[in-house]
């Protein structure tokens, strides 16, 4: 496998290749479809003309409509499909079109995919990766625009996965393939275009849970996910240029929380940020917060929290889409606030 | 139809049904008197009266071809050959149980024997019976899968969305509902439309047969034609047997809404008196094979309630695989 691998223009041991996230998801689905014949793809329309989002350009042309598998639509009864034949012997990704999408396929999400293994007594493994697409700033309005990502992440028997740039969709995405155990795994449509280095190969497969430092900085920590992750990096340049060197902190994983990690960084700058398209009740930035409260961690200043909204929806309007989904800007303008 | 099926199945084959029906009916009625005991708790759904159903069905299919159960699982994961050493164990939450205890009454489950999920979520069971069959299909296998349900699950989306899908992609599956005319408290003329569950068939381009459900001869002749075709390429079925629960839904319930006299009704037409008189069976031989098997239930408890619990250590290790 590894041969196949290196015989591509971006294989292993060469240099890191510029794709778009778009094509680093593609790429780590071709590498996992192609390295194991019980890895398949399937959901609504991923086979045809590359996916809606173009993220499956020419694999079912490449591994044929059998294993990148158009589905109706009927998402809660498209993941139990998946979860029967992950323990039969396959190993099924699922592409769910919209992460709003998601609680159609509650049941299967909540009470079979993380209790299965479980309830039986550890017979079998359940290795499904949910795909999930979501995300605000395409003007698609209230019902396309959540992440989703701190949703499922009180559910011990899952594992909750994101990407935040071009290479961690690539090495995210390929770990959660491999995991024997049910991810879901969320990538932002906004983020689709964004193009940065990706090795490809299998020595780029990331660890199971760890978080990664995306920039190191001594002043504050920013931790961020997906399109906030994108925009944490710009507003790290920013301040870099009127001297606040700010570390950031791509979550990855929330569940499991890479708590370790935030800590080493939070130990060395005493003050944080997260960074989160979401409402701040309930999700992973909360969790960390409160996980730190608990230590009795000594800040420097108070955490702090970029989130939409508490008690509002994302609009389809486009320049109030663009009011409520926090920029680089309100990044930054947190972080001075936390150097005061 | 019978005399056909009496043919297929040897005089041996039906005797072991008899006994496995009578198993199945005696280790359900020793499940009250071990509630009472305290060596039960929680709740239990029993399956008295059914047993023609999961005998006939299970008997069609072979060890290679996977099989989904609901919560109401007991009778076919005997069937399936679960010892009731295992089955009694779970319910006990001792550590021989089928799932170590852990998962407790709703979640008879036996990799071993590929049966492979007990599904306390109404409808959950189809899609991943669609999906097993599906996946034995593309692994090139001629493997099948059948999946039970019961009449008030064929009410829920995930019944529509797995007929959908297993007709569309042809998928080697066989769904049997078990209609015992109530989904747990409501007849299911209330909530349906329709007295033939099996007629929703004609919405997903597949067969929709009806069967009586008290002739355990009579189901295992459908769902082994079913087998067949599924095993031939030619797609699922969906299989209505007519049948009726003895107790209530769940423990606690006394089934008082049934009408005056309908319990008795059905009766007359228990399915283990029926194959008993089909096979001939003197009331000395009942007798006889009736002592047998509830000695072997008796014994069954015992051996199942020594086994230690598991451990919250052990226990720990069925979340994650890694």
């Amino acid at each position: 496998m590894s041969t196949q691998l290196e015989s591509k223009p971006a294989g292993v041991g060469s240099d890191a290749a510029e794709l778009t996230y778009r094509e680093a998801i593609n790429a780590a689905l071709e590498d996992e479809l192609e390295s194991d014949p019980a890895v398949i793809l399937m959901g609504e329309d991923v086979a045809t003309a590359g996916g809606v989002f173009k993220t499956n350009e020419g694999l079912s042309d490449r591994f044929g409509r059998e294993r990148v598998r158009n589905t109706p639509i009927c998402e809660n009864g498209f993941v139990g499909v998946a979860l029967g034949m992950a323990v039969t012997g396959m190993r099924p990704v699922v592409e769910i079109m919209f992460s709003d999408f998601l609680p159609t396929a509650g049941d299967a999400i909540v009470n079979e995919l993380p209790k299965y293994r479980f309830m039986c007594g550890g017979q079998c493994e359940v290795p499904v990766t949910v795909r999930s697409i979501g995300g605000a700033t395409g003007r698609f309005g209230t019902q396309h625009s959540a992440t989703g990502e701190s949703w499922y992440m009180a559910l011990p028997g899952l594992k909750v996965a994101t990407a935040g740039t071009p290479d961690s969709a690539y090495s995210v995405l390929r770990a959660a393939i491999r995991s024997n155990d049910p991810v879901v795994f969320f990538e932002h449509r906004g983020l689709y275009g964004r193009k940065g280095p990706v090795r490809r190969g299998d020595d780029n497969i990331a660890a199971v849970g760890d978080a990664a430092v995306l920039r190191e900085g001594s002043d504050v920590t920013i931790v961020a996910t997906l399109l906030m992750l994108d925009r944490a990096l710009i507003a790290a340049e920013q301040l870099a240029e009127s001297g606040v060197d700010a570390e950031v902190v791509e979550l990855r994983w929330l569940r499991p929380l890479d708590t370790d990690s935030v800590r080493r960084s939070v130990e060395k700058t005493g003050r944080l940020v997260v960074a989160e398209e979401q409402v701040h009740a309930a999700g992973w930035g909360a969790t960390l917060i409160s996980q730190f409260a608990m230590e009795g961690f000594e800040w420097k200043s108070r955490p702090r929290a970029v989130s939409l909204p508490d008690n509002l929806l994302i609009p389809y309007t486009p320049e109030l889409e663009d009011t409520v989904v926090p920029s680089a800007e309100r990044i930054a303008d947190e972080v001075r606030a936390a150097l005061k | 139809m019978t005399t056909v099926v009496e043919a297929k199945s040897g005089a041996d084959q039906r005797t072991g049904w008899y006994r496995r029906m009578l198993e199945i009916r005696l280790f359900e009625d020793k499940v009250q008197e071990l509630f009472m005991q305290g060596k039960i708790q929680g709740t239990t759904h029993l399956c008295q009266g059914h047993e023609a159903v999961s005998v006939g069905a299970v008997s069609a299919i072979e060890a290679r071809d996977y099989l989904t159960i609901t919560y109401r699982g007991h009778g076919h994961a005997l069937a399936r050959g679960m010892s009731m050493v295992a089955a009694y164990g779970e319910l006990m939450g001792r550590t021989s149980g089928c799932c170590n205890g852990v998962g407790g009454s709703m979640h008879l489950t036996d990799f071993s024997k590929n049966l492979i999920g007990a599904f306390a979520i109404i409808g959950a069971g189809l899609p991943v019976a669609v999906g097993a069959g599906l996946s034995a299909k593309m692994r090139g296998t001629d493997s099948v899968a059948l999946s039970f349900s019961g009449d008030g699950g064929s009410n829920i989306g995930t019944f529509h969305e797995a007929l959908n899908m297993a007709a569309v992609w042809k998928v080697p599956v066989v769904f049997v509902i078990e209609n015992n005319l109530y989904g747990e408290y409501s007849p299911i003329r209330e909530t349906t439309p329709l007295d033939d569950l099996a007629e929703r068939a004609k919405g997903y381009a597949m067969p929709g047969v009806i069967v009586d459900g008290q002739d355990v001869d009579a189901v295992h002749a459908v769902v082994a034609e079913a087998v067949a075709r599924a095993r031939a390429g030619e797609g699922p079925t969906l299989i209505e047997a007519k049948t009726y629960r003895y107790r209530g839904h769940s423990r606690t319930d006394p089934a008082k809404y049934r009408a005056e006299g309908e319990l008795e009704r059905w009766k007359l037409r228990d399915p283990i008196v029926i194959l008993g008189d089909r096979l001939g069976l003197s009331d000395d031989e009942r007798k006889s094979l009736q002592d047998e098997v509830q000695a072997a239930v008796d014994a069954a408890a015992v051996e199942a309630e020594q086994a230690p619990l598991p451990t919250l250590e052990e226990i720990e290790n069925y979340v994650y695989a890694a």
